[in-house]
């Protein structure tokens, strides 16, 4: 149990995508949970939640990760990852190692102190005002279905994004329908995919808003992969790089300056 | 049917290249079913608390289906009925052809039943010489069609108007147009074709949506009343159901109701219920004179010994396909076999072969919609992802997509050498020169960038970032 006199010491589980692809966002968690009055650390061991082999039916080489993370992880207050689908991996654990003796209990604690990043700065640490932050753009959320469904994530974001100066949220239609993503999904099946996708974009474009934002980084890469294809002027990013004030860098998969 | 699981990826592409079928969809999708579910979901405040009384009584007459199918059966007979059991697909079919041969029966009509369906009674019956007319206007349409239903609840949702006109002409009017294609005319035309059937046939063919045990009452709901012809009008009855079917009271079965109709179509309640307890009594003056319940196995007590039990509470209420983004996408046809969307793909590949649906599973990205409305709660996508390890133990699928998936997780599992080779190509192509953000083409992700641009690293990974800040983890 988190000692509450000192302040909670957190593990930050970048995320592989993040790690590779989209790093801001590793460092606007640090920042987020460093202004939130958390002691960060990032484990060094670690590198995929296991979620492409839990999802391809490869349930040993989920269990490994599953495993490797947990050692990695375990000895924190909280595990906290810009992720709604990683985190919901994490909070997996226990049903996917339920079956190990030796690790049933530790899946069970490390599930337990798992967070995605917005809801435990709202719904653990309950912070109530963000470090000033502006950010002059009209936005539209897109809610990922991991974060939505198995983690209840909707209005957390918003609640926060509410507090950005100059920022305008307009809601899309369809907000909770999926992207298209799904991991191996949209490389396996990219016509259907394809085709998710360029509904979501659709309906994304017809808010008229500068930037698309959400809390996954797969859904993020898909989105704005599809806009940049079909020379949409819509940006897309993390919504950690917009409470963090890190937005100096190019959007997702813009070219750089 | 036959099925055609196996051709899914072509059925899927011809599906989403299909503008007419696309238009069909579109319209269904937009202020359909699923807009009318959060209406009369909305509009009553229990129903998340209902959801859970109706998975609890599911699960109860799973749990004890034995004793309740036996009590079910035992009050059929009492109320002067006939019980049969059958075990598979087959023998359902020449019970219930026999059951036709002793009415002496040549015209069959029958209300829309997907346990029909599921066992081919229809081309059966057909080849047992006799006349089968549907009497669901929607699975009318696809009888004369020659296809099979692309929906569970709507059988011809992929069908336009004009395809529906089109349809009539050909088969009422021999090929000309006599009337303006509009609801109203082919509602009323086939109104007119199906009272001849209702009157002619000798045997009427109903599912059932509910048994309830204590009573051996079938419950049936539709849209039509086209059950209620099909039942009261010819002198056999024959009710064809599957086991998981049963539920102890009519407290159960009203308890159900509430949440079918709701899930299915945003009713309050469907707009005709009917609750059915045997044949014609003394002294009545319409309904059967004899009636049958035929009771199908066909895997079911296989699936309730094993870890897909739960799948056996579905009340085909049709409300995950309507809120399934793969399935609005390319509609039921694509999937190959009598159940689509997301109910389908977990019981297709149980009943066809995990290898012949191998694609049903897969197809699916996990977003967890349907779960989030099923009505008895079924925990379809971890169902699919279970099927999805069944399939990895048996090695099916694509032997690249394994080996790539293997090689990651081999990589992933050895952190050390993990993040020196994402270290390397990220800082690798972070310095290419050039400023794209993203790639139009990269030959192992073709899949991807057949329609997206690929983000591509800009900057060094996180971990070699935090690294270099020597803000380390004292490890
Ligand atoms: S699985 Fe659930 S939502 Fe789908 S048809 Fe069955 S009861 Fe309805």
């Amino acid at each position: 149990m988190p000692d509450h006199s000192s302040p909670p010491r957190v593990a930050v589980f970048v995320t592989c995508l993040a790690d590779l692809l989209r790093p801001q966002v590793g460092f606007a968690t640090v920042k987020l949970l460093e202004a939130a009055g958390c002691r960060v650390e990032v484990p060094t061991t670690q590198t995929c939640c296991g979620q492409p082999a839990y999802n391809s039916g490869d349930r040993a080489d989920a269990q490994a990760l599953a495993r490797q993370t947990i050692a990695a992880c375990e000895e924190f207050d909280y595990v906290v990852l810009p992720s709604g689908s990683c985190a919901g991996m994490l909070r997996q654990y226990p049903a996917l190692l339920a079956d190990d003796p030796a690790w049933a209990a530790r899946a069970r604690g490390l599930a337990d102190k798992t967070y995605e990043l917005v809801s435990f700065l709202t719904d653990v640490i309950r912070l109530d005002r963000l470090p000033p932050v502006r950010y002059h753009r009209t936005v539209t959320y897109h809610d990922a279905c991991s974060g939505l469904r198995e983690l209840g994530i909707r209005e957390q974001p918003r609640r926060l994004l509410a507090q950005v100066e100059g920022l305008r949220l307009v809601e899309m239609r369809d907000t909770e329908v999926c992207c298209g993503f799904g991991g191996t999904f949209c490389v396996k099946y990219p016509e259907i995919s394809a085709r998710l996708a360029t509904d979501k974009c659709a309906a994304i474009a017809a808010t008229g808003a500068d930037e698309v934002l959400a809390g996954d980084l797969g859904c993020l890469l898909n989105i704005a992969g599809r806009l940049r294809r079909d020379g949409s002027p819509v940006k897309a990013r993390h919504v950690a790089e917009v409470l963090a004030g890190l937005t100096d860098s190019p959007a997702i998969g813009e070219d750089r300056a | 049917m036959k099925p055609s699981s196996h051709l899914f990826k072509t059925q899927a592409a011809a599906a989403l290249a299909d503008p007419e079928l696309q238009r069909a969809l579109r319209q269904a999708t937009t202020d359909g079913f699923a807009a009318k579910r959060a209406a009369a979901v909305a509009a009553f405040p229990e129903f998340e608390a209902l959801r859970e009384r109706g998975r609890r009584i599911k699960d109860h007459a799973l749990r004890h289906l034995d004793v309740y199918l036996a009590r079910f059966a035992a009050a059929v007979e009492t109320n002067g009925g006939r019980v049969h059991w059958a075990e598979d697909a087959a023998t359902a079919c020449s019970v219930i052809l026999d059951i036709c041969r002793q009415a002496g029966a040549a015209k069959v009509v029958k209300s829309k039943t997907m346990v029909g369906e599921e066992i081919g009674l229809n081309p059966a019956l057909e080849a047992g010489g006799l006349e089968v007319v549907e009497t669901d206007l929607g699975e009318y349409i696809i009888q004369l069609a020659g296809e099979p239903p692309s929906h569970i609840i709507a059988p011809a949702i992929h069908k336009t108007r004009e395809q529906i006109g089109v349809l009539f002409d050909r088969h009422h009017h021999g090929g000309r147009a006599v009337r303006p294609h509009t609801v109203p005319n082919l509602v009323d035309e086939a109104r007119h074709v199906l009272r001849g059937k209702f009157l002619e046939a000798e045997v009427g063919i109903t599912g059932a949506n509910f048994l309830v045990a204590e009573t051996g009452t079938v419950v049936l709901v539709t849209n039509e009343g086209n059950a209620d012809l099909s039942l009261t009008l010819p002198d056999t009855h024959i009710v064809v159901a599957g086991i998981e079917k049963v539920v102890p009271t009519l407290a159960d079965a009203t308890t159900l109701l509430r949440l079918l109709a709701r899930s299915a179509t945003g009713q309050e309640i469907t707009t005709y219920t009917t609750f059915v307890t045997g044949a014609r009594r003394e002294g009545e003056t319409d309904g059967p004179r004899n009636y049958h319940v035929v009771l199908v196995d066909n895997g079911r007590s296989r699936m309730l010994a094993d870890e897909f039990r739960e799948m056996l509470r579905c009340i085909r209420c049709g409300a995950c396909m309507n809120h399934c983004p793969v399935y609005s996408a390319i509609g039921g046809h694509a999937y190959g076999w009598v159940y689509p969307g997301p109910m389908g793909s977990v019981l297709t590949p149980r009943m066809i072969g995990l290898d012949t649906a191998y694609d049903l599973p897969n197809a699916c990205t996990l977003n967890g919609r349907c779960r989030s409305v099923c009505p008895v709660q079924i925990p379809l996508p971890a169902l699919l992802r279970r099927l999805r390890e069944q399939q990895f133990e048996r090695g099916l699928g694509g032997k690249p997509t394994r080996w790539a998936l293997r090689a990651w997780a081999w990589l992933a599992r050895r952190p050390r050498l993990y993040q020196a080779l994402t270290g390397t190509v990220a800082g690798l192509w972070s310095r290419l020169p050039g400023k794209r953000g993203a790639v139009r083409r990269l030959p192992f992700a073709a899949g991807w960038t057949a329609s997206r641009d690929l983000p591509t690293p800009t900057d060094p990974t996180f971990l070699s970032q935090w690294r270099q800040k020597g803000k380390r983890h004292h490890d």
